[in-house]
């Protein structure tokens, strides 16, 4: 349950994530985490943004990642994304991909939308859901200190892995990445290797 | 679980599916899909996926061909409706999607709640951008799933392929159920 006293910037944990983990491909679920990743990193390479297919982060992540089960896979997205989808986490417990990990940025809210509270200000705890899936590595992310520890278990693929980020429910202003989504699939695939057809 | 055998269609269908390449298969049961499904999980190449629900498979299938892998999501006709948002992924990102659908609602139905979305099912997927063929007849099978393979992924369309209602049959009854 998110409480909403956290003064963890978004923003500021991002940054340091993906810093941290410079060869993990990324998944972005649509709204802030999608902001926050092009935000921090815009040029960063390998990094699949998404628009839109609310509670798609996650089950499009577990097909990338058991595609190319040597890379680290790292989705990146909000509570309401993860909401939607949340029975993909039973999928992903099932699956049991080793590669693939999943960063909530959980604010408690529907930042998007204008801020109405969400199912994790309102007793839902999403470690606990992830755990009860079946997700065998749960982490909660309180602070920057955090970060290390997560990256380690992003980059030892020892997952998959569910981390728990409880952040301040502050604005951040926007930052988009482009918006085409075939440009996007195909760039991907051209950081892989990959023709786009 | 009755003890029958695998109705060569199901074979079929199963051989033209692995003959395309897909590496993951991604599913909601159905038992249409029964003979497919058990192949997926018994064969070391491919990555089976079973889902909580069929809009995920969307999703799932979608990233496998972002990671450069080819793959199928199999569902019923109901598992359709669950899909049409996250359908939009297909089309924005002009992703190559190749679903087999078995039918509920259209033919022998003893269940009237299959009907609606059965009805609906193939005009859905239209409306989403996604073609739609047909396999009635258990001949069809086979040459139906290959060619909407090769739609999929070697022309990059979105391809679903109906499976007809008449080919799975009347649902058998134990002889005590009503």
């Amino acid at each position: 349950m998110n409480t909403a006293t956290s003064n963890l910037d978004r923003r500021e944990l991002v940054a340091s994530l993906l810093a941290a983990v410079p060869e993990a491909l990324v998944v972005t679920g649509l709204g802030n985490p999608t902001y926050d990743v092009h935000a921090t990193a815009p040029d960063r390479a390998g990094v699949f943004h998404l628009w839109g297919a609310m509670g798609g982060a996650v089950p499009l992540a577990l097909g990338l990642a058991l595609a190319q089960p040597e890379r680290q896979v790292v989705v990146i997205t909000g509570d309401g994304e993860m909401l939607m989808g949340i029975g993909s986490l039973g999928t992903v417990a099932a699956s049991r991909p080793s590669n693939l990990s999943i960063v909530v940025l959980d604010n408690g809210h529907f930042g998007e939308t204008g801020m109405q509270q969400s199912h994790t200000s309102l007793g839902a705890n999403l470690g606990e859901i992830a755990a009860g899936f079946g997700i065998g590595v749960v982490l909660r992310i309180n602070g920057l200190d955090d970060v290390d520890d997560l990256a380690k278990h992003i980059q030892s693929q020892s997952g998959p892995v569910f981390a728990h980020a409880v952040i301040a429910t502050g604005e951040q202003p926007r930052a988009m990445p482009g918006r085409d989504g075939a440009a996007a699939k195909n760039s991907f695939r051209a950081h892989l290797g990959l023709a786009p057809l | 679980m009755p003890a029958t055998e695998t109705p060569i269609w199901q074979q079929e269908l199963w051989g033209a599916l692995r003959a395309s390449g897909v590496q993951q298969v991604a599913y909601v049961p159905d038992a249409g899909h029964s003979h497919a499904i058990r192949e997926a999980i018994a064969d070391p190449h491919i990555t089976d996926v079973v889902l909580t629900t069929e809009e995920e498979g969307v999703a799932v299938v979608a990233g496998a061909w972002l990671g450069g892998q080819r793959a199928a999501l199999l569902m019923q006709s109901s598992g359709v409706g669950n899909c049409v948002n996250m359908f939009s992924l297909l089309d924005s990102c002009r992703f190559p999607f190749l679903a087999l659908v078995t039918m509920r609602g259209e033919y022998a139905e003893f269940n009237p709640w299959q009907g609606p979305m059965g009805r609906a099912t193939e005009d859905a997927l239209k409306l989403m951008g996604i073609n739609v063929l047909r396999a009635d007849t258990p001949d069809d099978v086979a040459e139906t799933v290959s060619a909407a393979a090769d739609a999929a992924f070697l022309a990059g369309e979105r391809v679903a392929v109906l499976i007809g209602q008449r080919l799975i049959g009347r649902k058998i009854w134990k002889k005590d159920s009503k």
